[in-house]
């Protein structure tokens, strides 16, 4: 088994009385295509706000690379390679589609990656490319389209040149061949290496896409394995069918 | 152009206006030039983190001051040169921005915008109250009778010296706008979340944008006294300064330095107008009534809507 890239164990986040989650262990290995699912308010955003460190996690503990990362504040962990995409579009509204990209180009991918200022654009272009946003990269962001917006998350999250992207549903909105577009482009990352962590209520997209997949349910881990078996396991059904 | 060249043309177009300024004998163009290129340099100073970061500074009066009262000490103690002033009053202005950014930007939000205002009336109390510079009887600092480089009075060397600080806050904020450091700031000022997550280093900007910004006001405030001859707290800590630094870039446009330098020249020149024509008493209330005029009908300032319409035609 390769050496984990992120290594998630035993952390517990509380707001106040309440424990949104519970002891959670998770494991992305490099590479790794993993699919996160759960109900409603499970707390699969407020793991990837651990993960991501724009949240603090009370107990536990976050590795990357083999690094303890539990104290970094989101920009160094997003320079080390852990980037995500936000569930609720939030791109610089003053800025163009292109210069959205500029920021986690020279912010975040320079400091891991040889990268010269003079190729920034083209760079930020060829990503822009591979989203399908490249005829609106000198349109304001703050006029797109919600489908426009959702690309330009991903397009800025991949911009970081992440070995880790986090998508937080990325497909919420989106019609059934827009979905297919954006499995395409997250699939492609495997290619270049990059691990994937998937949250989407799309099963259709989650399934297709995820070599394994984890399930939250109200702070805890209760399943994780190859999809299949996921999805087959009682304690899932019972959790998003009811009994 | 690059930041070389603008800062060329900017000092070469500031000695020229100083060169030219001594032929004029007229007392009262150095009084209404001096004010309007005070306000050149609070306005761009302030933008640096009002406009540029998103983080609005109530207490521009404070650091202007600031730098006021650095000259009225370092006069008192030792009859300090005035270069010495300028750079000693710009420091410490810098380090009580820097200081009050890092206790207050920690949080988002509204926190350094009420410290700010905290801030210039702490420092009004502690200065009425000081006498070594004066208290609230106020400060009197005499010009020296020599004048350097041949110039006729004292004051043509402050317009001077005015015109080239007013160049160099420029010269600053047109650099800081197109660099690496400019784009964080405005990713900040956009969603500071979503920057922090793109690896820009939210806290750490927004004190240094901070700092810079209060540096250059109390850069500002360090001629102040050798124009008036003499500094009292309330016209050192007037609101003016405070509304004037904010009104004048949200005039001319927030998104790029020269907007508070039109808002600048347009107001303040607006303000002498009416402060010859009719009564100074009036100043505040134009400030106001264009504000509301402004903010209703063009939200982002001047070039904000001349932006806007070049846009529209392209489209």
């Amino acid at each position: 088994m390769a050496e984990a890239l992120l290594e998630v164990r035993g952390v517990t986040k509380r707001f106040g009385g309440f424990t949104a989650l519970e002891k959670v262990d998770f494991l992305v290995r490099p590479g790794e295509r993993v699919g996160l699912i759960g109900p409603n308010g499970s707390g699969k955003s407020t793991l990837v706000n651990c993960i991501a460190g724009t949240l603090r996690n009370e107990e536990g503990s976050i590795r990357f690379e083999g690094r303890d990362i539990g104290g970094h504040p989101a920009h160094r962990r997003t320079r080390l390679g852990l980037a995500r995409s936000f569930q609720i579009p939030k791109p610089f509204g003053s800025m163009t589609v292109l210069d959205n990209l500029c920021v986690p180009l020279l912010y975040a991918a320079r400091t891991h990656e040889e990268l010269a200022r003079s190729r920034i654009v083209e760079e930020a272009t060829h990503i822009l490319e591979q989203v399908g946003l490249a005829d609106r990269a000198r349109a304001m962001s703050g006029g797109l389209t919600q489908v426009d917006m959702r690309k330009l998350e991903l397009a800025r999250a991949m911009a970081a040149k992440p070995k880790l992207l986090i998508s937080d549903e990325a497909m919420a909105g989106l019609s059934a061949s827009e979905v297919d577009d954006v499995l395409a482009l997250l699939s492609g990352l495997k290619e270049q290496g990059v691990a994937v962590i998937m949250i989407e209520h799309v099963m259709r997209a989650v399934m297709k896409f995820s070599e394994r997949i984890a399930v939250l349910v109200a702070g805890r881990k209760i399943a994780d394995g190859d999809p299949q078996s996921v999805v087959g396991n009682a304690e899932v059904v019972r959790a998003y069918l009811g009994e | 152009m690059s930041n070389k060249a603008f800062a060329a043309v900017a000092f070469v177009v500031a000695l020229a206006l100083a060169v030219a300024s001594q032929l004029i004998t007229n007392e009262y163009f150095f009084t209404a030039g001096y004010t309007v290129l005070l306000f050149v340099i609070l306005a761009t100073a302030w933008n640096i983190l009002g406009g540029y970061t998103g983080y609005v500074n109530f207490g521009s009066a404070a650091f202007f001051a600031i730098g006021a009262y650095t000259t009225v000490a370092l006069y008192n103690a030792f009859k300090a040169p005035l270069a010495v002033m300028i750079v000693s009053g710009t420091l410490v202005a810098g380090l009580a921005g820097l200081g009050l950014g890092y206790l207050t930007l920690r949080l988002r939000g509204v926190f350094f915008a009420i410290a700010s205002l905290a801030l210039a009336v702490v420092l009004y109390v502690f200065v009425v109250n000081w006498d070594f510079v004066g208290g609230a009887r106020g400060a009197y600092i005499l010009q020296p009778r020599e004048v350097p480089f041949g110039m006729p009075r004292y004051i043509h060397l402050i317009y001077s010296v005015q015109l080239l600080m007013a160049a160099l806050a420029l010269v600053v904020a047109r650099a800081t706008e197109r660099s690496t450091l400019g784009r964080g700031l405005a990713a900040i000022r956009d969603d500071e979340l979503a920057a922090e997550c793109s690896g820009v280093p939210t806290l750490r900007l927004k004190i240094f944008s901070a700092m810079m910004s209060c540096a250059l006001m109390g850069m500002a405030g360090t001629t102040f006294p050798y124009y008036l001859s003499y500094v009292e707290p309330s016209s050192a800590f007037s609101l003016s300064y405070a509304v004037n630094s904010i009104a004048m870039p949200l005039i001319g446009g927030m998104m790029s330095w020269i907007g508070p330098l039109i808002g600048a020249v347009l107001l303040g020149t607006v303000q002498q107008l009416v402060q010859v024509t009719v009564s100074s008493a009036w100043n505040l209330l134009i400030v106001g009534a264009l504000l509301v005029l402004f903010v209703t009908l063009a939200p982002n300032g001047i070039m904000g809507w001349v932006e806007a319409r070049r846009r529209r035609k392209e489209h």
